[in-house]
């Protein structure tokens, strides 16, 4: 299997300045995403008209009058899970780099990220045995 | 309740609330089986309660009677309930049959049983189609409606309508089964009853579709029979009752079938899972008597002879059917006048509105909507 | 895209005389302009249209075929259909943020395709992080939908928005972690990068390299169904639970661009599945002509993608969905865990596992998938003539 790394030799390789080129690009893809929705939205908002009344401004609770606002406090269940994944997504971060070079690493680098793998699933299986995985 | 092993009572007294929010399910929703609501109170997604309200749909068809007399008032039985009108129907030529006495043709026994078994069947479908649907699969509706659209068609042809019937009249039916009927419906139950085993594949045992059904609602025999559940929800919880086998009416002592009764067969007895395989197992029922009937049916006439002046006397009769949803009671007081006093008709979605109060604590809210559609709720029938 | 730009500015070329400084950007603007206009917003819609003749198809249902041949335009009306419409925002929603939703949603989506390759020289951007910019700008639509969702003011979106926000940061986790064992073997993050270190042939794909990689996939591709939404994961807009979900206050094209964003996202799946594990562009080198080559390469990277398009219609067709504890513990307890396996498993495999037996296993594991679709199709076989149809029995037939 051939093993070629990172392509930037395919652009002119001066440097900063050949990565950046890559970017305009994808600050491109940006700016066309924001316009196609900003004609899309205008060009309704033109062609569609408007007709308010205070029915239907209301906000739909299947037919009924609101029961109160919707922006009380939220269910715990929702922010153990959000930590959770910060906990994870940082880590997964980490592993990044630690995948690119990894053969030039060898056994040394497998044992290293196995001891960092086995500390994470602690993590995990502690959260497991504390029930934050059970909805209840 | 836990929150990551927390004691909520500790965490509340702490200071660490979540408030609790309460929800309008209905009458505007999409699942909610017609117009029905539910107030519901939930942490989260997790229920603490769920109230439901019943009344947006209640066109006081039991006072309409008072009004239309005994012949006129059997189109409105249809609007009872629009499922499984054939049972409502039934339900209403039997009470006055039995309030003035008259004995009903045997050939219009079997063509009743035969409509209503039918009729049996196509509600079971969209029982068993919305229950998909409302967990989120909408591939067994369609599929349940397309088998439906044939029994329709097939109940179109004796008597000219697909959904609100008015098949039946006081003494025996309108129309007898058209020259060919019995051809036609032994080749459809011949197809279709393989076609249950699909309906099985595709979400009966579809491990997702089991993970939200089993376990979920269990309710004990005893609390069924506390809150008057009726039909495949009572059976559904293990107990063994059958109008048309155990208080028989009709033709039914006649003919060969069995009870299907939930057994826990997937997880604890009389959960969501055992109601729902009750009824797919009444529609393999349904089409064995409809095929004894066609067999057996004799000749003769299908109405008796009834004054158009329909005037019972004075007394009272109640009966029992076995509709789609279960026991249903008809009531009906007569003065003796061309016009009935009082009529009462009792059904079995009342009675199973009144326990969603108690087996939806805790639960989540999705499976409110699991467990509205095992209970097979038709909103016009709890209203009237 | 180099040689593209070259050849562009060479003499007699449409950019004769400009330096390659100026006509590379100038080539990937206008080549991204392309994309988008020419492929991402079509590509949307026209999948809209065959979702709805697929599901049509499995339901025994007809779908629409009244606009244009088979109802292929149907994508286009429900497009003018929806400009037409009026723009509701109901007067105790914070108007701001619920305009602003679907802009983040929308060029969240569609930013995605700068690093989505085409051919071998067809891509916004090969950025040297190409998956990991997939993985961060996929991010933005989470913002957006949590936005929509408590903006609206209405407590099934809230309700909505959340699940939605816990369901893809859930599944970001194992996704991510699936996408390791590729990394680890090719040691670039670039699409691709990627791509060149696979062949053709199915057994040079990564989906057959071992059983990790194999294993992988499948954590990836559910992982990908439960971040864009679709059943058995469509729990944020279940209409049977939560009406619309977090676009339940959404109207005319504000409501149109959540879906445009959902379909689209589809083909973005498709799309970084097909780079990872199954050999992306990849074609035998049948010819020198680059023109052909690069159609060649585009069609096989289509028709790829496209069916894990077709095969999210499917499930969705066929499945029910999860409900939110469910799918948080299928998350948790099973994938994120088998993750790490692939994971790991991989990293040990490259190191300990000798060049020759790697080569039988990828062979032998070609074989197996081989062996799993003839099976499949026997089987398909075997139920249509044990179904015994009859013409009568096509009477609902959808092709009319």
């Amino acid at each position: 299997m051939s093993r070629e790394r990172a392509t930037n030799e395919l652009w002119v390789p001066t440097g900063v300045g050949a990565v950046l080129d890559q970017y305009i690009g994808v600050l491109f893809t940006f700016v066309i995403g924001a316009v196609v929705v900003g004609v899309m939205v205008s060009a309704s908002a033109l062609l569609g008209g408007r007709r308010r009344t205070s029915v239907k401004d209301e906000v739909f609770e299947c037919g009924n009058p609101s029961s109160g606002p919707a922006r009380g406090r939220f269910s715990v269940q929702f922010y153990l899970v959000a930590i959770l994944f910060i906990v994870f997504d940082v880590e997964v971060v980490f592993l990044y780099p630690w995948a690119i070079v990894f053969r030039e690493l060898g056994v040394p680098g497998l044992v290293a990220m196995g001891m960092f793998l086995t500390i994470l699933t602690i993590g995990l299986l502690y959260e497991w045995k504390r029930g934050t995985l059970v909805w209840e | 309740m836990s929150l990551g092993g927390f004691d909520v009572q500790v965490l509340r007294e702490n200071g660490f609330a979540t408030e609790e929010m309460t929800l309008n399910m209905g009458p505007q929703h999409p699942s909610t089986h017609g117009v029905l609501r539910f107030v519901v109170r939930a942490d989260g997604e997790v229920m603490t309660e769920a109230v439901p309200d019943v009344g947006y749909l209640h066109r006081s068809i039991e006072k309409i009677a008072e009004k239309v007399g005994y012949h006129g008032f059997m189109p409105y039985t249809d609007r009872v309930d629009y499922v499984a009108a054939m049972p409502c129907n039934q339900g209403w030529a039997m009470v006055c049959e039995k309030l003035a006495g008259i004995e009903v043709p045997r050939r219009a026994e079997y063509c009743r049983v035969i409509a209503c078994e039918f009729n049996r069947i196509s509600s079971h479908l969209i029982a068993v189609g919305t229950m998909g649907m409302d967990i989120g699969a909408f591939t067994p509706f369609t599929h349940a409606l397309r088998e439906r659209e044939h029994i329709n068609d097939l109940l179109e042809e004796l008597c000219g309508a697909r959904l609100t019937f008015n098949y039946m009249r006081i003494g025996g039916v309108a129309w007898d089964l058209p020259p060919d009927f019995a051809e036609k419906g032994l080749a459809y139950i011949d197809r279709f009853e393989p076609l249950i085993d699909e309906y099985n594949a595709l979400i009966s045992f579809n491990k997702i579709y089991k993970e939200r059904l089993i376990n979920v609602a269990v309710i004990t025999g005893e609390e069924a029979i506390n809150y008057n559940l009726v039909g495949p929800n009572l059976r559904g919880s293990g107990v063994d009752f059958d109008v048309r086998r155990d208080i028989p009416y009709s033709i039914y002592p006649e003919l060969q079938f069995d009870v299907p009764v939930g057994h826990g067969e997937e997880g604890t007895l009389g959960d969501c899972f055992d109601r729902y395989m009750v009824r797919i197992r009444e529609i393999q029922e349904s089409c064995k008597i409809i095929r004894q009937c066609l067999q057996q049916i004799p000749e003769g006439s299908v109405l008796a002879k009834i004054p158009r002046k329909f005037k019972p006397p004075v007394g009272d009769a109640y009966v029992r059917i076995e509709s789609a949803r279960g026991d249903m009671g008809w009531y009906c007081v007569s003065d003796g006048s061309e016009y009935p006093y009082r009529v009462k008709v009792r059904t079995g979605s009342f009675t199973a509105t009144s326990i969603i109060e108690q087996v939806s604590r805790g639960l989540m809210i999705a499976d409110l909507i699991t467990v509205v559609a095992s209970f097979d709720l038709v909103a016009p029938e709890i209203d009237r | 895209m180099k040689d593209l730009v070259l050849s562009l500015i060479a003499e007699g070329g449409a950019l004769a005389g400009v330096p390659f400084s100026l006509a590379a950007p100038l080539v990937m603007v206008a080549f991204g302009a392309l994309v988008v206009f020419g492929f991402v917003l079509p590509i949307a819609g026209i999948t809209s249209w065959l979702e709805r003749r697929v599901w049509a198809r499995i339901q025994s249902r007809i779908g629409p075929n009244r606009v244009g041949p088979q109802g292929f335009l149907q994508w286009l009306a429900d497009g003018l259909k929806n400009l037409l419409k009026e723009d509701i925002i109901p007067s105790a929603a914070d108007k701001w943020l619920f305009s602003l939703a679907p802009y983040l949603v929308v060029v969240g989506f569609i930013a995605t395709f700068a690093a989505v390759p085409f051919t071998s020289s067809l891509i916004i951007a090969d950025l040297n992080i190409g998956i990991l910019y997939i993985t961060a700008v996929t991010g933005i639509v989470v913002v957006g939908v949590l936005m929509a969702g408590w903006s609206s003011n209405n407590k099934w979106s809230l309700l909505g928005g959340i699940r939605s926000a816990a369901q893809i940061v859930s599944y970001e986790i194992p996704a991510g972690l699936s996408v390791f064992p590729i990394v680890l073997l090719t040691g670039t993050l670039s699409m691709q990068g990627i791509i060149r270190a696979q062949g053709w042939a199915p057994w040079d794909w990564f989906f057959f390299y071992n059983p990790f990689t194999f294993a992988a996939f499948f954590v990836f591709f559910v992982a990908a169904l439960a971040e864009g939404n679709r059943t058995p994961f469509d729990i944020p807009e279940a209409e049977s639970e939560l009406v619309a979900g977090f676009c339940t206050e959404y109207s005319g094209m504000r409501y149109l661009l959540f879906f445009l964003e959902e379909w689209g996202n589809l083909y973005v799946i498709g799309a970084i599945v097909t780079t990872l594990f199954l050999g992306g562009w990849q074609v035998p080198a049948f010819t020198d002509n680059p023109m052909l080559l690069a159609v060649a390469q585009f069609g096989t990277f289509f028709l790829k993608a496209y069916f894990f398009v077709f095969v999210a219609m499917w499930v969705r067709a066929t499945l029910p969905r999860v409900r939110v504890d469910q799918l948080m513990t299928v998350c948790w307890k099973y994938m994120v865990p088998i993750a790490i396996v692939n994971m790991l498993g991989t990293a040990a495999w490259m190191l300990f596992v000798p060049e020759t037996l790697g080569r039988l296993v990828q062979f032998g594991m070609t074989g197996l998938g081989a062996v799993v679709v003839v099976v499949f199709f026997r089987r398909v076989r075997f139920h249509l003539r044990r179904a015994n149809l009859k013409p009568s029995d096509y009477y609902y037939s959808p092709i009319i």
